[in-house]
């Protein structure tokens, strides 16, 4: 048997399956009114809420007072926890009720200045301060913890030396380290370029796993894929446009995203190429819909495989890379994450947009997401010939 | 109201949700499912990072100066490099995070009593992580200069090194940390999640339980019977609520035992708590089923009004406090803000209703307020 060429009538038939199948895809979605409205939200408002409004870093820690001193000195130190990491919420009577305050929940953290604090420094005595630290969230009571150390340390460092006659002016006379910190992609530390992008993602994320999934197990509920499989179509030729029409739903979600919000709005710089990104980005969504339509092989019915997108959905989300360092994962997890295809789109993503990378450096992540998209997706259609076959 | 057609109506729904295997052990396992992997993986601590170090003086002290980061176990030694060239290929790789540029002269002007700029570069995709990753350099930076700086003043001024140290350190900070002593992570992340699973996973529930009748036409029978409105909304939800009630303990057990995460408040109050909490989510779940006709819309709308705004607003990862205005403003409208307070004050901080009544009210009122407007939007007469 010859291969067929690109004009042979069998190819054209294929096509032209392939194209029916995914109009009708689309019509399907278009006329869910409540579906359109919500991916139109998603894709734009959503985005621009979280990229405006969270931050991770520790900001507007909120600081309450007991200066028992009252000097010049107790309220130097005071200033220095200043914005953005501290806010000051307040003076303190009795330290008493400072843990009362943290109790309620109004306050973060309660510096205390012992009285003759300014005396011990003229002095050159030692001398104390305490701090208390609400640590119900653990990362962020440590780096206040370590914030306030440097504001301290470097505090005392400051008068000691302008005690000893060694003015702040002349530091080069003195055997100390400089700090000089050059951060890259994102000098500014601008947390609205992290979280619009991650959101974008988070958001490409949901639609690409659930939809498909699930619009393919409603044909099965309700039974048009047997009128689908009495046609002449090939199961590839049932999910394959499913997965197409979705994808160029997500693309042009994105595509609005990427130009109005991140760019228009945020100006989140773009280095790489946007071509890469949206092709990535479909492999991408193909991958994660393949995840989808595995799970929709699983289920019977559309309550079951919205469960079962869920348990996916959530520990991809979470686990993936945006929130928490992979490198700070155990092992036996990182394993695990290796299989979520969002672990490979972050770096390529932020890679594109933040670092300029290209093919060169990005081939490695991407070949990964697609062995395994193309795992996910041969595992779904072999499950769902044997279901209908 | 008729207590036997509520009962009916409950245990058909509970005999449907038996009946599908699959289903009914979704409803339980997912959530402790979700409990273990978050739980072992949401590590929100930066550690290991990845750095290299130029360095272009080659000499003890900047030996001694590396081995300061080599040690410590927020860093992951890469290797040493001779030039800043390749610097740049690593970090577009994220092979490393860091890198450290030790310059020319770092010897010897140290020991001749002279400053040094010691230059780190950082990837600052990730912004909190970088900020984190530039404090750990900040405080090894500064340990090192310390320990030059009492050298040095102790020959200078003839005194003994201890005296050194104590002239150049003369305010101590002595920190407490409160509530979570010991700063475990996991301690804050089991209860948040806790927050969090019981914020998605009963809406879920609810939502495609409901939408499923519409779609199949089976609400019709409901529509023709003697059922009520309120007869049919409490029996159809009262299934779902008792299996988010064996979840909250399940939950909680996994928290407590497996996890460790220390309980101090009174559990009888942390789990009537609980349960409203649950009636709200399952109530947006209700209201979302009520407002769609497809089990995908269902699905897509739970989704996003669930678990996007419970990791962004809900205290879940990042305190409602370092929002901005917009956000906070979402954050209020969510219930899950409230039982974050009631979650941590339970757990970690040991308060109760003394404490914590105003969101215990804020939680009544939500309940109370979104099963009315699902009261109010069911229909049994559709429209058109």
């Amino acid at each position: 048997m010859t291969a067929p060429s690109i004009s042979s009538p069998r190819v054209i038939v294929w096509v032209r399956r392939v194209q029916v199948m995914t109009a009708k895809e689309l019509l399907q979605l278009f006329r869910d009114i409540p579906v359109m409205l919500f991916l139109i939200y998603a894709f734009t408002m959503d985005i621009y809420l979280a990229g405006s409004g969270v931050s991770l870093e520790l900001t507007n820690g909120r600081l309450l007072v007991h200066d028992g001193d009252q000097s010049a000195a107790s309220r130097e130190l005071i200033y220095r926890f200043g914005a953005p990491s501290f806010r000051f919420e307040g003076e303190l009577q009795d330290s008493q009720e400072g843990t009362h305050r943290l109790d309620r929940g109004q306050g973060m953290m309660v510096l205390d200045i012992p009285p003759h604090f300014q005396e011990s420094l003229v002095r050159g005595e030692q001398t104390a301060v305490q701090l208390q630290i609400d640590t119900t969230n653990a990362p962020l009571g440590l780096q206040a913890a370590s914030y306030s150390a440097r504001i301290v340390g470097q505090y005392g460092l400051e008068t000691s030396l302008a005690r000893l006659g060694i003015s702040a002016g002349k530091q080069d006379a003195v055997p100390i380290l400089i700090d000089q910190n050059r951060v890259w992609y994102n000098p500014n530390q601008n947390e609205t370029w992290f979280m619009s992008v991650a959101e974008l993602l988070t958001i490409m994320t949901v639609f690409a796993l659930a939809l498909p999934g699930t619009a393919m197990v409603r044909e099965k509920e309700r039974g048009t894929v047997e009128q689908l499989l009495v046609s002449p179509l090939s199961p590839f030729q049932i999910m394959f446009p499913k997965v197409v029409a979705m994808t160029l739903v997500i693309l042009a979600g994105a595509a609005v995203t990427v130009f109005v919000v991140l760019e228009g709005i945020f100006h989140v710089p773009v280095h790489g190429s946007l071509l890469l990104f949206f092709g990535v980005a479909a492999l991408y969504v193909f991958t994660t819909a393949g995840l989808g339509l595995f799970a929709a092989t699983i289920a019977r019915n559309q309550a079951e495989v919205g469960l079962l997108i869920m348990m996916i959905l959530a520990p991809m989300l979470l686990l993936s890379g945006i929130w928490t360092p992979p490198e700070a994962m155990p092992n036996a997890l990182r394993y695990l994450m290796a299989i979520s295809p969002l672990y490979y789109f972050i770096d390529i993503s932020y890679g594109i947009f933040l670092k300029g990378s290209g093919l060169d450096i990005l081939w490695e992540s991407i070949v990964g997401m697609a062995v395994i998209g193309s795992i996910n997706f041969s595992l779904g259609m072999w499950r769902f010939r044997r279901q209908f076959q | 109201m008729n207590v036997r057609r509520i009962v009916a109506v409950a245990s058909k729904e509970w005999r449907e949700t038996v009946r599908d295997r699959l289903f009914l052990a979704l409803a339980f396992l997912v959530p402790v499912l979700w409990m273990l992997v978050l739980g072992f993986g949401l590590n929100l601590d930066v550690e290991q990072i990845p750095f290299v170090v130029v360095d272009y003086d080659r000499s003890a002290l900047s030996r001694e100066y590396t081995y300061r980061f080599v040690e410590s176990r927020y860093f992951n030694f890469q290797g040493s490099l001779h030039n800043e060239r390749e610097v740049e290929r690593l970090l577009a790789s994220n092979k490393i995070r860091a890198a450290i540029v030790i310059p020319d002269k770092f010897e010897e002007r140290l020991l001749a009593g002279r400053s040094i700029e010691v230059q780190t570069l950082i990837d600052g995709t990730f912004p909190s992580r970088s900020q984190i990753t530039r404090g750990y350099v900040i405080a090894i930076n500064a340990a090192f200069s310390l320990e030059r700086l009492t050298l040095y003043l102790s020959q200078k001024q003839g005194i003994t090194q201890e005296r050194a140290r104590q002239l150049l350190q003369p305010i101590k900070l002595e920190v407490r940390y409160l509530y979570n002593q010991v700063v475990k992570s996991i301690w804050s992340v089991a209860p948040a999640l806790l927050m969090f699973e019981l914020m998605v996973a009963p809406p879920l529930l609810t939502a495609l339980a409901v939408v499923r009748e519409k779609e199949s036409g089976s609400i019709y029978n409901i529509y023709s019977s003697t059922v009520s409105r309120a007869e049919f909304l409490i029996g159809k939800l009262l299934p779902y609520v008792g299996i988010s009630a064996i979840n909250t303990i399940n939950l909680w057990l996994l928290a407590t035992y497996l996890f460790g995460a220390p309980f101090k408040g009174n559990f009888a109050f942390f789990f009537l708590v609980s349960l409203v909490f649950v009636l709200c989510s399952t109530g947006i779940g209700l209201i979302v089923s009520l407002l769609v006709e497809t089990q995908v819309a269902a699905l897509i709308i739970t989704i996003i009004v669930t678990i996007v705004p419970t990791v962004l607003y809900a205290g879940l990862l990042v305190p409602v406090s370092s929002l901005t205005h917009g956000t906070q403003f979402l954050a209020h409208l969510l219930p899950g803000m409230y039982y974050t307070d009631i979650v941590q004050g339970s757990f970690l901080k040991g308060v109760g209703i003394e404490v914590l009544w105003p969101q215990v009210v804020m939680l009544v009122l939500y309940a109370t307020g979104l099963l009315s407007v699902g009261y109010v939007l069911f229909r049994k007469r559709p429209s058109a």
